[in-house]
């Protein structure tokens, strides 16, 4: 792995220990790396000098699973990649083959999707500002961001039966109408979370402590952002105006009105506010797509068993985290030829070397926090 | 024989005061950490502990009990004696500080003349547990957590010996018991003369004591438990025991310096001696609620324990009643207990208000790093104490020599000294924008 890299981002391996360094192996089982991440650190004193992100912990093989099950089999092995985030994978999928098979689901299905993928988006900046916090010292904003978020995972449960790994949509559609009440659900929802997010802002948004705490730490450059290919808040923060949903409109983003918040500086505290600002917008849409859910089917014709013609796709959706992609190689049986995934946490991650350099150990923590990666999509 | 008993008389009460303190100590400490899971609980909107006993009353006994029973674990590569010893050189020194505390009139082990200073060197030595602990682990994070806290404890010591030295100068001396006696003659608590010192103690404690914000020693979320990380079980408890008691140090140092020690509030105003029944009524009324929640408990053996504490605050209901009562027992006179008894009420009560604040504190805000917990201390903490005791040693030469009255010459130096805090924390802030934005250079 060593060759890859430039000389002036030295491997902890091939650097030699100076007399006041230590190696600190952070991870996997540590209590902020967000899963099984294994980050080695060189330090001198409490400073970075190096460090190394080890992956792999959590590897299933996901896209090779793909290879062997049926296209509507594989759809709830995505779930469990982006694990706070299971709609919006879900949603990318099911998108991706619909184009590989030229169908398109029906408007009111779109307008369903589109709801309850903003939910998820809410839902995951939930819980990555709790945790957030979290690493940062600040015990109490988790509790009320879970409490929120426990709405959310209500309304899930009362639309698919499922809280967490939810395959709530369908290759072509959805199985389920949305049920009795859903859409007063959500509306009671996005008035209480107005509130709530002012909340969250007045525990930590001015706080002395916790804009030391963020401000110019891990600061991600626009040139270096779009060099790794980071997506979603992370590279909205250091400037660029990127989103999918407005770039390559997918469900039904295009009938929307929303903002794409940008931050200037790159560094933690924009990623913050950018995501706080992003869950504004979440709620900003579910309130526009709850007012007119067109009627009609939720379901394309599309046959019981799925052939797609031989060829390739990609689409790519923008997930909490950045740009889901899929890449879908068909050769015409009922199985994927070739699977192959674009988690935004995995390429998110490779910044995480620069940015933490020159930092002290407290800030590790918070900068894995603010990529907000999640390891079950990093490793697949 | 009757010699053997005159050796030892002195040293009856005092003994018996020490076998208190110990014995009742980690009761109280279990108890404060069961308070504060209670608070945290109250103020993440859940309900905290509620499985063990109702309420969860009974939590810390089955906590102590877990530990005690838990396998005691010491690393094969550590150091096995420091890594033995470390653990009771913390809770030792806590404890040992306890000895010169005045908790009520007459309520105190050893009534030392060097009172505070003795209680501030003895409890700074804890300081070597942690330090011994984490370098006898033989763990980087350990390692990493100990030398934090040495570093801190070292910083934030000055400022916290500086505001006492400024609450020592209004008393005039370090006996716990006489500063406690002066404040009740000057009618005031030290806090009122010297708000500025009482609050650079408060800072520094809790920065001394490595709590939230300063608990980067322990900091969960970087070092997993810092210099405890490779403890567990009984001895992990033990320095667990140690940070418990170290607060209820520095919260009893500030109660006896700046809050009026064993006093009620206002203790001068006669009108307000109202304020005696206040113990006695708040325990009934504790008692009268565990009654009145007895039979809504889920199970006898809840509703037998709630029955067994309503009968313990009726008990100390009855207690702190008693002396208010002109009742003559043998040849004591009741009265006479009721300093006692009612100081040691009110010690408690300021002790709880100011542990309050420290878990308010830790609920409330994020962690500084390193780099900041010791700039706020070398450049805010430091400096703002220095001046303000030089603030008050002008203040009392004014009005011992000058004739001034004492109040107004300390309004002048406290706003003196508020306006040398603002221009330093100007001037720190803008150092700091300069300094963002270099660091990953």
């Amino acid at each position: 792995m060593s060759d890859t890299r430039s000389s002036s981002f030295p491997n902890v391996e091939t650097t030699v220990l100076g007399a006041d360094e230590i190696i600190l192996n952070m991870g996997p089982q540590h209590p902020s790396t967000h899963g099984v991440l294994r980050v080695k650190l060189k330090l001198d004193g409490e400073k970075v000098v190096a460090s190394e992100c080890i992956i792999g912990y959590l590897h299933r093989g996901v896209e090779k699973i793909a290879e062997h099950r049926s296209y509507q089999q594989f759809a709830p092995y995505v779930d469990r990649m982006d694990y706070v985030a299971a709609v919006s994978n879900g949603l990318g999928y099911c998108e991706a083959v619909e184009k590989l098979m030229g169908a398109e689901a029906p408007p009111r299905a779109r307008v369903i999707r589109t709801i309850l993928t903003e939910l998820q988006r809410i839902a995951s900046h939930l819980l990555w500002l709790g945790t957030h916090a979290l690493d940062i010292g600040a015990l109490t904003p988790v509790f009320y961001c879970f409490r929120e978020r426990e709405e959310i995972l209500k309304i899930f449960e009362k639309y698919c039966g499922a809280r967490l790994t939810t395959h709530a949509f369908r290759i072509g559609g959805l199985q389920y109408e949305a049920y009795d009440g859903m859409e007063q659900d959500v509306r009671r929802f996005c008035d209480d979370f107005a509130t709530k997010i002012d909340e969250y802002e007045q525990l930590l948004t001015e706080n002395r402590i916790w804009v030391g705490r963020t401000k110019g730490v891990g600061i991600l450059t626009a040139e270096d952002a779009i060099a790794i290919g980071a997506t979603g808040p992370v590279i909205r923060a250091s400037g660029v105006k990127w989103d999918i949903r407005k770039a390559m409109p997918y469900a039904a983003y295009d009938q929307y009105q929303f903002e794409i918040p940008t931050g200037q500086s790159g560094d933690t505290y924009d990623r913050y506010l950018v995501r706080m600002e992003e869950m504004r917008q979440s709620r900003l849409i579910c309130l526009q797509a709850i007012e007119n859910i067109p009627s009609g089917p939720i379901m394309a014709r599309i046959g019981k068993v799925l052939k797609p013609p031989p060829g390739e796709v990609y689409h790519s959706i923008e997930a909490p985290k950045g740009e889901l992609g899929y890449y879908i190689v068909s050769d015409g049986t009922v199985q994927p030829y070739r699977v192959r995934i674009r988690p935004p946490s995995f390429i998110n991650l490779q910044a995480f070397d620069r940015m933490v350099r020159g930092h002290l150990v407290a800030d590790v923590v918070a900068i894995i926090g603010t990529l907000d990666i999640v390891l079950g999509e990093v490793d697949r | 024989m009757n010699a053997l008993v005159e050796f030892f008389r002195p040293h009856l009460m005092p003994l018996i005061y020490a076998l208190i303190v110990v014995a009742v100590l980690p009761l109280i400490a279990g108890y404060i950490v069961l308070l504060e899971r209670k608070i945290m609980a109250d103020m993440q909107a859940r309900l905290g502990p509620m499985r063990v006993g109702p309420h969860g009353l009974l939590q810390p006994i089955a906590d102590a009990v877990k530990l005690l029973i838990k396998e005691d674990i010491i690393p094969e590569k550590a150091d096995r004696w420091i890594f033995w010893l470390a653990p009771l050189l913390s809770v030792t020194a806590g404890m040992l500080a306890l000895a010169a505390f005045s908790f009520g009139p007459g309520f105190q082990i050893a009534d030392l003349n060097i009172g505070l200073l003795f209680i501030l060197g003895i409890s700074s030595m804890g300081i070597f547990g942690i330090v011994l602990g984490g370098w006898a682990s033989n763990s980087h994070y350990s390692l990493l957590g100990a030398l934090r806290s040495s570093a801190q404890l070292v910083s934030y010591e000055t400022a916290a010996g500086m505001a006492v030295v400024a609450g020592l100068l209004l008393a005039g001396t370090l006996s716990t018991r006489r500063i406690v006696e002066i404040q009740a003659e000057q009618g005031t608590w030290f806090f009122l003369l010297a708000p500025i010192a009482f609050f650079t103690y408060l800072v520094a404690s809790i920065a001394e004591t490595n709590r939230a914000p300063f608990d980067l020693p322990e900091a969960e979320s970087e070092l997993v438990a810092g210099y405890m990380t490779e403890y567990s079980g009984f001895r992990w408890a033990l320095y667990f025991l140690a940070e418990y008691t170290n607060m209820v140090v520095v919260a009893s140092v500030a109660t006896t310096l700046f809050l009026g020690g064993w006093l009620r509030p206002f203790p001068n105003v006669a009108w307000l001696s109202f304020f005696d029944y206040i113990p006695p009524l708040l325990m009934l009324l504790l008692a009268g609620y565990s009654f009145y929640r007895t039979p809504r408990q889920p199970t006898k053996v809840q509703q037998a324990f709630l029955v067994a504490v309503g009968l313990l605050c009726l008990l100390l209901g009855v207690v702190l009643f008693l002396p208010m009562l002109p009742l003559t027992f043998g040849g004591i006179e009741a009265p006479s207990l009721k300093p006692a008894i009612h100081g040691g009420f009110w010690f408690l009560f300021k002790v709880f208000v100011y542990m309050y604040v420290f878990m308010w504190l830790r609920f409330t805000v994020p962690r500084y790093r390193f780099d900041q917990l010791m700039k706020l201390g070398w450049h805010f903490l430091i400096p703002v104490s220095i001046v303000n005791v030089m603030g008050i040693g002008i203040a009392l030469v004014l009005h011992r020599e000058a004739g001034w009255s004492l109040g107004a010459a300390l309004v002048l130096t406290t706003l003196l000294t508020l306006a040398a805090a603002a221009y330093l924390a100007v001037v720190g802030g803008r150092q700091e924008s300069a300094v963002v934005g270099g660091v990953n250079g």
